[in-house]
């Protein structure tokens, strides 16, 4: 203490402050107890950086067939990111992403483990790693106030697939701001060599604003504890894995996913649609693999890895199969596979015929009403040039937006469909014949066949009118309708609001 | 003690004679009066983590509580009146490397530490030195949480929707490059401002956050706090955001400081 620098009134001042009851400055539960002293085997071992990646991509396998000492620096930050187009959140995250930064050791690795709170964060934030053998997985070790920085040291004795998670209070906050990822121990023998490896992790957030609902959104305490999350999205926000971000390979090659749950909550049902995991980890134990399985249920504060073999080209769906939160929450991914096709594999449609199943009655109620309600809006459009003018260009900036975030995976991001299975929007008899009709396919879901430019679909598509407000439905309708060579009218809330309330 | 206390007070100029001594150099900023001193009355605190032998509730007497947190402006005050604490000299045990560290110089607030914003990366050890020079003394954490339990139009705000609101926005925001001004939140059933949605506090006994009596080992009192066991013990687990603030106290110790971390002064009520 520099005492003869201060002045007497000062430093009798910081002397009776010395006296206050429990002062943790000299001990508690953030003092460090000094460094590890390492025994003369660990100290022979040679010293490596770790190699960390943000999803979804995978550090290189290990290829040494010895222990090192690994030095793993994790830092974390709070910051303001998109959870889906039009929408942010505060991720509070291990690498300036979620999910966190992958950790990649051996067996029997001593890790020399830092945790670094960045200066601008509001909270203090620690690390529970699954990997880890000692109370709270290094949680108590790496507390750490902003703007300071601590370290500490493991074994990893068993090899493994393991979540690591933010561990400080109020813990489902943490975590259900994006503050979890993975580590890998690999075996001592290493694990069977693969041609593409990648990092997905599920988890959900709680938003105060209903999915899509634009702006900054806040954590909702009370959706939390009821379990009721807007968004469950993979890799931390909504089309994360989709379009030009999507996961590739070519056909004949091998692919392995680490993914894990961060949860706080939701378990998934992880599953591809369209392929078969050849071999399933299960709960990444890593040593008893199953083979031949369709969906692997991943608990939260779990992982998995799988593996399979691409034999086909295309493109394949990861989802979450409890399905409500593929299509209206976000869980949804894309693998993308080049390559030539296997016609004996998967021919593809092979034959299309006429099928005639029932059709709405020409001259029923519902139909009249139906007639009634066109003219109404017909009038009101004409009466009204903001929805047909000005408003049009910015609605279909923002259906796009909604688009993207949720029809896209059926219809396609080029609006074209998937031959066979989704009927396209572009250039569309069915759709552009009836736009009324397609409000009330959107609000009320749609089953049974339709004939769209000749060809018959029979479908399931899903009603949104839970999901989607009027302003939504109209804007993406209006996207739709004007997109891909479409050229159709805008429409309104108004109108939607008045054919969703057209039973009621 | 007291004795000592007195004279020490005696001593310590106050902030008119501090500007003075300094030659006119620090002008006092205009347009904010010195922080008001709100009445508290007393009350049961229910603290949120315990054991069976810590009390069920503490009362907490009757104080008085500065309307809003201490300004850049203030802090400077007595850092002009008290060089120990100026940034270039103040020790390391007192004040880790980042202290004031956003100010433009020693007595010189700058760009990024507007006159009327909360003063913030102070130490524990700072905004203690601070209160006494004030004649003033920090809040303890019964006294804080006791006022920041109180709604906007109630004094229990457990389910003062609002309130709430505003408060898990604020969680929701990262820090700001430039803090707003104090004192412009809207005021509590008490009358007293931004104690949730500015910055985080100082409180007296920071330290006793997590300490939680004879009946654990040191090394269990912070698991206590840590993943699921975190609710162990807790009176209203519901109430993330006092989770936050005991998490925030118990990383800290009394030289750190952070970008979010200010405090304000409380002084016993004259009965």
């Amino acid at each position: 203490m520099k005492t003869s620098r201060l002045p007497a009134t000062t430093a009798l001042l910081l002397g009776l402050t010395l006296l206050a009851p429990s002062n943790r400055a000299a001990e508690g539960p953030t003092d460090a107890k000094g460094l590890v002293p390492l025994t003369p085997d660990v100290l022979a071992l040679p010293v490596e950086q770790a190699i960390l990646t943000s999803a979804p991509h995978v550090p290189p396998p290990i290829k040494r067939r010895y222990a090192a000492r690994v030095v793993v620096n994790l830092e974390v930050r709070e910051v303001v990111k998109r959870l889906s187009d039009g929408v942010e959140y505060t991720f509070w995250t291990y690498g300036g992403g979620v999910p966190g930064l992958f950790i990649r050791i051996r067996e029997g690795d001593v890790v020399e483990f830092h945790l670094n709170n960045h200066p601008s964060s509001k909270l203090p934030h620690n690390i529970d790693l699954h990997a880890v053998t000692g109370p709270g997985g290094g949680a108590a070790s790496t507390f750490t106030a902003p703007g300071h920085s601590s370290q500490f040291t493991f074994q990893a004795l068993n090899p493994g697939l393991y979540v690591y998670h933010c561990a400080t209070a109020p813990v489902p906050m943490h975590i259900g701001s994006g503050m979890y990822g993975l580590i890998l121990v690999e075996p001592k023998d290493g694990l069977p060599p693969v041609d593409q490896e990648y990092y997905v992790m599920q988890g959900e957030f709680y938003t105060t604003g209903k999915y899509g609902e634009e702006g900054l959104q806040s954590f909702d305490m009370a959706k939390a504890i009821d379990e009721r999350p807007p968004y469950i999205v993979f890799n931390g926000s909504v089309g994360s894995l989709v379009g030009d971000k999507a996961l590739t390979a070519k056909v004949g090659e091998r692919v392995r996913i680490y993914f894990g749950v961060g949860g706080p909550n939701v378990t998934s049902s992880f599953h591809i649609i369209g392929e078969i995991f050849d071999t399933v980890y299960p709960e990444a134990g890593l040593s008893l693999p199953n083979h031949n399985v369709q969906t692997t249920l991943v608990p939260s504060g779990g992982a998995v890895a799988v593996e399979f073999k691409v034999d086909v080209p295309g493109t394949f769906i990861l989802v979450d199969h409890s399905l409500t939160r593929a299509f209206n929450k976000g869980a949804l991914g894309m693998l993308k596979v080049a390559g030539p096709e296997n016609r004996v594999i998967y021919s593809g449609k092979e034959i299309d015929a006429v099928y005639l199943g029932a059709q709405a009655e020409a001259g029923s109620e519902s139909a009249k009403r139906e007639a009634e309600l066109k003219s109404q809006i017909a009038a009101e459009i004409k009466s009204n040039p903001t929805i047909a003018g000005l408003t049009k260009e910015m609605q279909i900036e923002k259906g796009k937006q909604v688009y993207m975030g949720l029809c896209f995976a059926c219809h396609q991001p080029d609006g074209k469909g998937l031959p066979g299975a989704f009927p396209p929007l572009a250039g569309s008899d069915f759709l552009l014949a009836d736009h009324e009709r397609a409000v009330r396919i959107v609000l009320k879901g749609l089953t049974g066949p339709v004939t769209v430019n000749g060809q018959t679909f029979n479908s399931v598509m899903p009603p949104q009118e839970a999901v989607l407000t009027d302003a939504q439905i109209a804007d993406v309708l209006t996207f739709v309708l004007n997109s891909w060579g479409n050229k159709g009218d805008a429409l309104s809330a108004a109108q939607v609001k008045a054919i969703r309330n057209e039973n009621h | 003690m007291a004795t000592l206390l007195r004279s020490v007070r005696q001593l310590v100029p106050g902030l008119a004679l501090a500007v003075t001594l300094a030659g006119g150099a620090v002008a006092v900023p205009e347009g904010m009066p010195p922080a008001r001193l709100v009445r508290i009355p007393g009350g049961a605190y229910v603290p949120l983590t315990r054991t069976t032998k810590d009390p069920a509730q503490i009362n907490v007497a009757a104080f008085l509580l500065e309307e809003r947190p201490v300004t850049n402006a203030e802090f400077l005050a007595f850092v002009t009146a008290n060089p120990p604490w100026r940034r270039s000299q103040v020790s390391r045990l007192f004040a880790d490397s980042s202290y004031l560290d956003y100010w433009a110089g020693d007595l010189e607030l700058g760009a990024r530490a507007p006159a009327h914003s909360p003063v913030v990366r102070v130490s524990w050890f700072a905004a203690r030195a601070y209160a006494r020079w004030a004649g003033r003394r920090l809040p303890t954490t019964a006294e804080w949480e006791f006022a920041a339990g109180a709604g906007y139009t109630r004094p229990d705000g457990r389910n003062d929707e609002q309130l709430n609101r505003d408060l898990y926005a604020w969680l929701a925001r990262p820090v700001p490059d430039l803090q707003p001004a104090a004192g412009r939140g809207r005021p509590n059933f008490y009358g007293v401002r931004d104690l949730h949605g500015l910055v985080w506090e100082w409180v007296d006994d920071f330290n006793n956050a997590m300490v939680t009596g004879e009946s654990r080992g040191d090394s269990g009192l912070e698991r206590d706090l840590f993943c699921g066991a975190g609710s162990v013990g807790a009176k209203d687990t519901t109430d993330y955001a006092a989770f936050m603030r005991v998490a925030l106290r118990s990383s800290l110790k009394a030289n750190n400081t952070t970008t979010a971390l200010g405090f304000r002064c409380a002084s016993d009520a004259t009965p």
